[in-house]
């Protein structure tokens, strides 16, 4: 799996906004991370403790949200969620093909001191 | 209108009784807030939104405007390990006029076996081999890119490496993704596989010559298809029997010669 180097990415973001703040402590990385993006969220939090160590990143908390991939069906004119990713609209069965939301794989804030 | 759903059946008594478990999505803004308790004095909450891929889709729409530019088709070729990729391309190569422009660029975790056979089957094949990465990126394909004449070009195939999980999630440039499922994985591994399958601009059945001997429900494959891939195109093709290549290379842009 390459949770790892996607933690990589994240350690590389996070310093970078340290140095861009002169912030001496990273206390929070959140993450959001999208049902569609094809990365589990829990085996990310083994990543972060393997990749963090060492910097001011170590004692971070990490927070994971997840957001739930949703689209939107033509017929109903309203959202819903997909149910493991399947298209079919609850309410009409339609299928839909316009995903608004869960492909997200983003730093989503920090909190620093 | 139903108020819990937005859909337009009327509201009634007998209007719930359909399954309908109203999954809209939780609010991600409530979840966070149980998360977070205030900051302590003299820290700082940036809020960022950033891709962590944000290098990979840098890179990615970077090879995009360059093949675009060299009005270059770019497929990026997606499946489990040993659906037929490499046998797919054989196969088209065999039936190509020669110097017809197909290039491949093949990752594996080991070994250049792929890029040989593609060889000798008579293309342009570039081996990347990338050791433990379980998936390819951008940057390996501009790398791998470097000294091929893309204005030469008709058609760029990138044969990813096996793996229905972890590709996904990297852009490569490409204009076309394409997901393959042989007959021998079974109907429902796209249901196991959604992000993957959802991802896709066409799906390759493969390996129909064996449909028969798996008892594959072709109907039912489809069926599930279009629940997790709703927009993909399908359609169903044998390396080995040549069932499928001709619809296969005009959608693809590729002549294939008309004798056998």
């Amino acid at each position: 799996m390459h949770e790892l180097s996607l933690m990589e990415a994240v350690r590389e973001q996070v310093l970078e906004q340290a140095r861009l703040h002169a912030a001496r402590r990273i206390d929070v990385i959140t993450l959001r991370i999208g049902s569609l993006a094809g990365v589990e969220p829990e085996a990310l939090r083994f990543a972060f403790e393997v990749v963090m160590a060492g910097s001011i990143a170590a004692d971070a908390r990490l927070q994971i949200e997840r957001v739930p991939a949703v689209a939107f069906c033509d017929c109903c004119q309203g959202e819903f969620a997909l149910d493991d990713g399947l298209w079919e609209c609850p309410c009409c069965g339609g299928l839909s093909r316009q995903l608004r939301r869960g492909r997200e794989l983003q730093l989503a804030s920090l909190q620093l001191t | 209108m139903c108020v819990d759903c937005g859909c337009s059946l009327p509201a009634s008594p007998d209007h719930h009784h359909h399954d309908h478990d109203h999954r809209h999505d939780p609010d991600p803004e409530h979840a966070h807030e149980a998360l977070t308790p205030a900051p302590p004095a003299g820290a700082r909450l940036l809020q960022l939104g950033q891709a962590l891929l944000a290098r990979n889709d840098a890179l990615a729409a970077g090879l995009r405007q360059r093949f675009g530019a060299a009005g270059l088709p770019v497929v990026n070729l997606l499946s489990s390990p040993g659906s037929g990729k490499t046998a797919l391309l054989e196969a088209l190569a065999r039936r190509q006029p020669a110097a017809a422009g197909l290039a491949v660029v093949v990752g594996d975790l080991a070994t250049d076996n792929d890029a040989r056979r593609l060889q000798q089957a008579g293309l342009t094949a570039i081996q990347i081999t990338t050791g433990q990465a379980c998936h390819l990126e951008a940057a390996m394909v501009e790398r791998a890119l470097e000294g091929l004449d893309l204005a030469a070009l008709r058609l760029l195939v990138i044969e990813n490496v096996g793996n229905l999980v972890c590709p996904a999630a990297y852009d490569l440039g490409e204009s076309l993704r394409v997901v393959l499922l042989s007959v021998t994985e079974g109907e429902d591994k796209p249901l196991k596989y959604p992000a993957m399958f959802g991802s896709a601009d066409l799906v390759l059945i493969t390996k129909t010559d064996l449909a028969v001997a798996t008892g594959f429900d072709r109907a039912l494959a489809h069926r599930h298809l279009a629940r997790v891939a709703p927009a993909a195109e399908v359609l169903e093709v044998s390396a080995r029997s040549g069932a499928g290549l001709e619809a296969l290379a005009a959608r693809l842009g590729l002549e294939l010669r008309t004798a056998a």
